[in-house]
């Protein structure tokens, strides 16, 4: 029963990562249908931007030394910053271009930004110690589960929350879901192609920064790989949850993180550094037996 | 006879001057490059080969396919296998079958089988994979990259795991590179002219039309698939005689991204944008390599800080593709008529695109 907990919140805790990934992605995909191969390194940006630069191991806290109530809101302006400045100066010139095409200018931009960070910081991880207390385990039903866990589900939730109140109850929610489901259509009726495209840009970019608080608390040291596993992941989960639909991007995060923590916990013992491979196997299953993702929308259906 | 003027004819020119101006690369290398420079040239043959390979597949069925560099890593150790003397195996994989542990290949023997290796390894995955379409199919690519890398790196008693398999005989030079770089470009141009390459091609403008003409569009994908894993498993083996050591980090997803940026870069639909995208990425980073090592300038030596050579090429990819987002090529074959870069391939109409929504 116990270990039967443990296993439930490693794999929410997990889970919720993913889903405020895929949720990042989705959320741009459907406004431009692009695919933002530099999310991940948004969330390294975010992270980095807690410390001065430098290349020493030991970092030199900057930002990160602020009060929580401070640093939350100020890191979640640097991801909503740089995700707007990155659709204004590059995206905005890929709108007609071809999907692939799209997506290596986003890889390219992510290229740009890792190697910035990999200028500034070095390629030496950094230890961060953000909020220590959190790392103390709670008491619940008998099993020992650390506080992050459960502030970084009650957290995803929260966001989950927020965001579908303001998709459903808002006027730019019905905006963006309208230009999700046919954007050419929701611009001939009044929806402003801009503006939607650029709250998307700036949801994603908070999303990515929570990310990365997350799992610099976690871990407790800045990499500049640390997005990178999160976004293809991500990435993945968009597709199986049915490219174009947003709580089929959360759905599907949730269902990597528990497959991960489920793998892990069932496989035998020598199969264990295979799990990976046993992920992404079931990743290629799903996507044979349902090709347009779980929770397709009606409107992602191939017409001939 | 018939008037109707040969595919071949017609067309038999660009692997030509290709192949062409490779030769004069290589010969020039040759003859007046250092060391240096002839690896740098080395790996562009090498990246060739990839990216060639790549738009066997993206380019004809215009599916964007992430697992490709998969079939790279299997070339690659297939080959350390072959060729690695078996006194050093025997210590560092111990996991091999006996009589792969005792057989040592010389390298013109050893590439083409790791070629095979993968593309049969190709013809087994591609039969389930090639099922689906759109960014599903480029999805399940990426989990083959994903299920591939997260084998090798962790199978230690047959691919060293993380680490590096050393003792690969370093045979590389300039004249093997370029002869993989033409067999492979020649191999593409045939696929490319064949009965299945247009067939895929017609799939890839309009698929609703060329599977009610009798297309089978998995079965075209297919040998696609097959052919292009067999051209980058050669390129996987090369790459291995070129470092002399093999592991799993080198086929991931920087390599991925690094080629389908080139591809991207040259124009993905066309032959001649898969080689003069390689070319014109490795000049960059050649360039600016230089560039940070600095060039003196009166007596002082002005470099540009670490670092800066990514930062730049990243830069100059998302302008190429800004203001070229079909690539330097357009998508066009270089000809002999109407020189230069005049023909055009047909643009992909919308609903060929629609798929890869």
């Amino acid at each position: 029963m116990r270990e039967l907990l443990q296993i439930i919140f490693d794999a929410l805790s997990l889970g919720s990562l993913y889903a405020l990934g895929a949720l990042g992605i989705a959320l741009i995909f459907g406004v431009m249908r692009l695919v933002n191969f530099a999310h991940g390194d948004f969330i390294a940006f975010c992270v980095f931007a807690m410390l001065w630069p430098s290349i020493d191991a030991a970092a030199v806290v900057f930002a990160g030394r602020l009060p929580f109530y401070l640093l939350i809101p100020l890191l979640l302006l640097i991801g909503a910053a740089l995700s707007i400045l990155s659709e204004v100066v590059v995206f905005r010139r890929f709108r007609n271009a071809n999907p692939a095409t799209m997506m290596i200018a986003s890889f390219a931009l992510g290229f740009v930004i890792r190697h910035l960070l990999l200028m500034l910081f070095s390629s030496r991880p950094k230890s961060i110690t953000l909020w220590p207390s959190l790392g103390l385990p709670v008491e619940f039903l008998g099993a020992h589960i650390p506080m992050l866990q459960v502030v970084t589900i009650i957290i995803t939730l929260a966001v989950l929350v927020i965001l579908v109140l303001f998709l459903k109850r808002t006027r730019y929610g019905l905006e963006m879901r309208a230009a999700a489901d046919n954007f050419t259509m929701a611009r001939m009726l009044g929806v402003r192609a801009n503006g939607v495209i650029l709250l998307a840009f700036a949801i994603s970019g908070m999303l990515a920064a929570a990310i990365g608080l997350i799992l610099a608390t976690n871990s407790g040291t800045a990499d500049i790989g640390m997005g990178a596993n999160v976004m293809l992941i991500a990435f993945i989960a968009t597709v199986i949850g049915g490219l174009g639909s947003i709580p089929g991007a959360v759905a599907a995060g949730f269902l990597i993180g528990a497959a991960s923590v489920v793998f892990q916990a069932t496989l035998p013992h020598d199969a264990r550094v295979f799990r990976d491979a046993f992920v992404y196997g079931a990743v290629i299953v799903v996507l044979l037996v349902r090709p347009q993702g779980l929770f397709a929308p009606k409107s992602a259906k191939q017409r001939v | 006879m018939s008037q109707r003027p040969s595919v071949i004819r017609q067309t038999i020119i660009t692997p030509i001057v290709l192949i062409v101006a490779l030769l004069i690369m290589a010969a020039l290398t040759y003859q007046f490059g250092s060391r240096a420079f002839n690896r740098t040239v080395v790996e562009m043959f090498i990246n060739i080969m990839v990216v060639v390979g790549l738009y066997v597949f993206v380019g004809n069925s215009g599916l964007l396919s992430f697992g490709h560099i998969s079939f790279m890593c299997l070339g690659a150790y297939t080959t350390a296998w072959l060729t690695i003397p078996p006194v050093m195996k025997s210590i560092t994989l111990k996991g091999l079958p006996t009589w792969l542990l005792h057989a040592q290949l010389p390298m013109w023997v050893a590439t083409p089988i790791s070629g095979l290796f993968a593309a049969l390894f190709a013809l087994i995955v591609g039969r389930v994979i090639m099922r689906l379409s759109g960014i599903a199919a480029s999805i399940a690519t990426f989990g083959l990259l994903g299920v591939i890398n997260n084998v090798y790196s962790n199978w230690d008693s047959v691919t060293g795991g993380q680490g590096s398999i050393v003792g690969i005989p370093p045979t590389m030079n300039v004249w093997t590179g370029w002869i993989g770089g033409g067999v492979a470009i020649a191999i593409a141009y045939l696929y490319s002219i064949s009965r299945s390459g247009l067939a895929l091609r017609a799939t890839r403008d309009e698929a609703v039309a060329a599977s009610a003409s009798g297309i089978d569009i998995v079965r075209e994908r297919l040998i696609a698939f097959v052919v292009s894993a067999f051209i980058i498993g050669l390129a996987g083996a090369l790459y291995a005689h070129f470092l002399s050591i093999v592991n799993p980090g080198a086929f991931y997803l920087r390599t991925t991204f690094i080629t389908l940026s080139m591809l991207v870069v040259g124009g993905m639909y066309s032959l001649s944008g898969a080689v003069s995208g390689v070319v014109a990425i490795s000049v960059l980073i050649e360039l600016f390599r230089n560039l940070e090592k600095g060039i003196s300038l009166g007596g002082h030596i002005i470099g540009l800080p670490n670092g800066a050579q990514e930062i730049a090429i990243g830069i100059i990819t998302i302008v190429i593709l800004m203001y070229l987002p079909t690539g330097l090529t357009r998508n066009r074959e270089f000809s002999w008529r109407r020189w230069p870069l005049q023909r055009r391939i047909p643009r992909p109409v919308q609903t060929a695109l629609k798929e890869l929504h």
